[in-house]
């Protein structure tokens, strides 16, 4: 039975069905939608552009099959991923380890330092709000082309992404125990060995692991540029129109990516 | 000022009082085995004021003595000002008038920061939350409690902690009765059992102060009684001061040799336990 109002309330309306809008938000909407439209009409690829470029692509995954399996090349590849993992692996060690002062100089309410905690949080802004390939380039560029370049390009990547995740844990780290150690007259070295550390350890283990995977798909891709690795293999292949060769070294590519996020998942979980 | 009794009368056993000795063996004792001298001062505050930065008036004019070797209640009801007023007797806070003196360092609002740090090497702390590092172990949560006496900074893991340290661990453990505990994650602990851990990582700094806010505020009845035993044994059995706020009128009246109650921002009674009654305590909650 459906209850009818009572005559002597006063009739009450249910709220309106969607949230109301400022004249700025509807403003702001506009502007974006058009800014969007006219974005698609430069910038996205038309139909018939599409449709023309699929028999090149279908002939272009033609030339690159079967990928190329020749011992000799396999070999020279081999060590192209070693290298490419080792300057993932050499990078993220050293991004973390300089990430952890960095990240506790740069955290509020943590950081020694007080107000002047904002020129580390820049740097570490600096740092990844460059792209990599443009680090690759200034790296490339000072210390000449191969590995060294980049090892020093996931240094710097490592501390814009660790940094920034460190500092932000160590400021939600449980406050009572540092207060506690504070209370009784540690230092604050001493705090953060001691408290802030141990208690934002799954969070530190998962970002540098996160880190580390980042770090294998950008070496990838650092050898383009002349910074050591997989990736230069790869651009030569292309430069020397070697699309068989160039197909091995995408499989790879997709291989160690796929095995390092698949071990990565499983040490995350572990450390949970 | 304490009078001094001139003839051999028996003297009820005061807190804070012991038989004076001039240390002088030519003199020796003013009055033979009876003369009650007041113990050493532990914390002393006169015309003593908090307000906070909003104006809010916390406590005004306290004047309060604490000798060596009490175990001093600070009782009140919610919002009274207790842990604020504890807090400024060993500096933690700074007071808005008025004079402290707290284990021989004199200050006005707060220490400096060399008094600060001599305070400190002095008090043990226990907080109502306890405030172990949940993820470290007992062991190291109890050598923890060096830290800020000199030579410390390897105190903040017991594997890089000296062995006489992890041996006086483990001695404080055992007098908390949670040794077979000390490889276990302090975050796996019962709450009594993280408030026994707080009260050992407190007495290993071997402290003549200890100074407790709410220490069973959190526990069920039955743990916070075993917790509030075991504050009072220890602090008489190794001489050391206590100092506890609480609002639970039993565990004041149980396991302190003194109370202090603060109501309205002011002293309302500062008697000897013995000396207070049920109806004394509840007027300080409620009338």
């Amino acid at each position: 039975m459906v209850s009818t109002p009572s005559p002597t309330l006063p009739r009450t309306l249910p709220p309106s069905r969607l949230p109301a809008i400022s004249p700025l938000s509807f403003t702001v909407l506009v502007v974006v939608g058009a800014l969007f439209l006219v974005s698609m009409g430069q910038v996205a690829p038309s139909p018939e552009k599409l449709a023309n470029g699929m028999p090149r692509m279908a002939e272009l995954v033609g030339r690159m099959l079967p990928p190329n399996t020749d011992p000799g090349f396999l070999q020279r590849m081999g060590w192209r991923i070693l290298e490419t993992l080792q300057i993932a692996l050499v990078g993220t060690v050293f991004g973390v380890i300089i990430s952890l002062p960095m990240g506790w100089l740069a955290a509020r309410g943590i950081s020694p330092l007080g107000a002047f905690r904002h020129f580390p949080r820049a740097l570490i802004s600096l740092f990844r709000t460059v792209p990599d390939l443009v680090w690759a380039l200034l790296f490339v560029s000072t210390l000449g082309l191969g590995a060294v370049a980049g090892t020093m390009t996931i240094v710097v990547d490592t501390i814009g992404f660790c940094g920034r995740f460190f500092a932000e844990a160590m400021e939600e780290a449980d406050k009572k125990p540092q207060e506690a150690l504070h209370a009784i007259g540690a230092n604050r070295v001493t705090v953060l060995c001691g408290a802030i550390l141990p208690d934002v350890m799954p969070t530190l283990i998962n970002s540098s692991l996160f880190a580390l995977e980042k770090a294998v798909r950008a070496s990838v891709v650092l050898g383009l540029v002349g910074a050591g690795g997989i990736g230069q293999e790869l651009k030569v292949a292309f430069d020397l129109f070697q699309y068989r060769n160039a197909s091995a070294i995408i499989l790879a590519i997709f291989i160690i990516v796929l095995a390092m996020e698949f071990l990565t998942d499983r040490l995350r979980a572990k450390f949970q | 000022m304490e009078r001094v009794p001139t003839e051999h009368v028996p003297v009820p056993p005061l807190a804070g009082l012991r038989p004076a000795d001039t240390g002088n063996p030519e003199i020796g004792p003013l009055v033979k085995s009876v003369a009650p001298v007041l113990a050493p001062q532990i914390i002393g505050a006169r015309g003593l004021a908090k307000t906070y930065p909003n104006g809010q008036a916390v406590f005004a004019g306290i004047d309060l003595d604490i000798r060596a070797d009490q175990r001093v209640a600070l009782i009140g009801s919610n919002g009274a000002g207790k842990s604020t007023l504890l807090k400024c007797l060993i500096g933690l806070l700074p007071s808005t008038h008025g004079e402290i003196t707290t284990l021989g360092e004199r200050f006005m609002a707060a220490p400096s920061a060399a008094q600060l740090t001599r305070l400190r090497r002095q008090i043990g702390f226990v907080f109502q939350n306890h405030g172990l590092v949940g993820r470290q172990s007992v062991l190291t949560n109890v050598i923890q409690g060096k830290l800020g006496l000199p030579g410390s900074w390897r105190a903040w893991h017991h594997a890089l902690a000296r062995q006489e340290w992890r041996e006086e661990a483990m001695a404080v453990l055992a007098e908390v009765r949670l040794a077979d505990k000390a490889g276990a994650r302090a975050d796996q602990l019962s709450g009594g059992q993280a408030q026994r851990v707080a009260i050992a990582r407190a007495l290993i700094r071997r402290p003549r102060l200890l100074i407790a806010d709410e220490p069973a505020a959190s526990l069920d009845p039955a743990v916070g009684r075993d917790i509030m035993r075991i504050f009072s044994e220890l602090a008489r059995d190794h001489g050391i001061t206590l100092v506890y706020t609480t609002h639970d009128m039993q565990h004041a009246l149980d396991y302190s040799d003194r109370i202090v109650a603060l109501k309205d921002g002011k002293v309302h009674f500062d008697r000897p336990t013995v000396r207070v009654s049920l109806r004394d305590m509840d007027g300080v909650f409620h009338g």
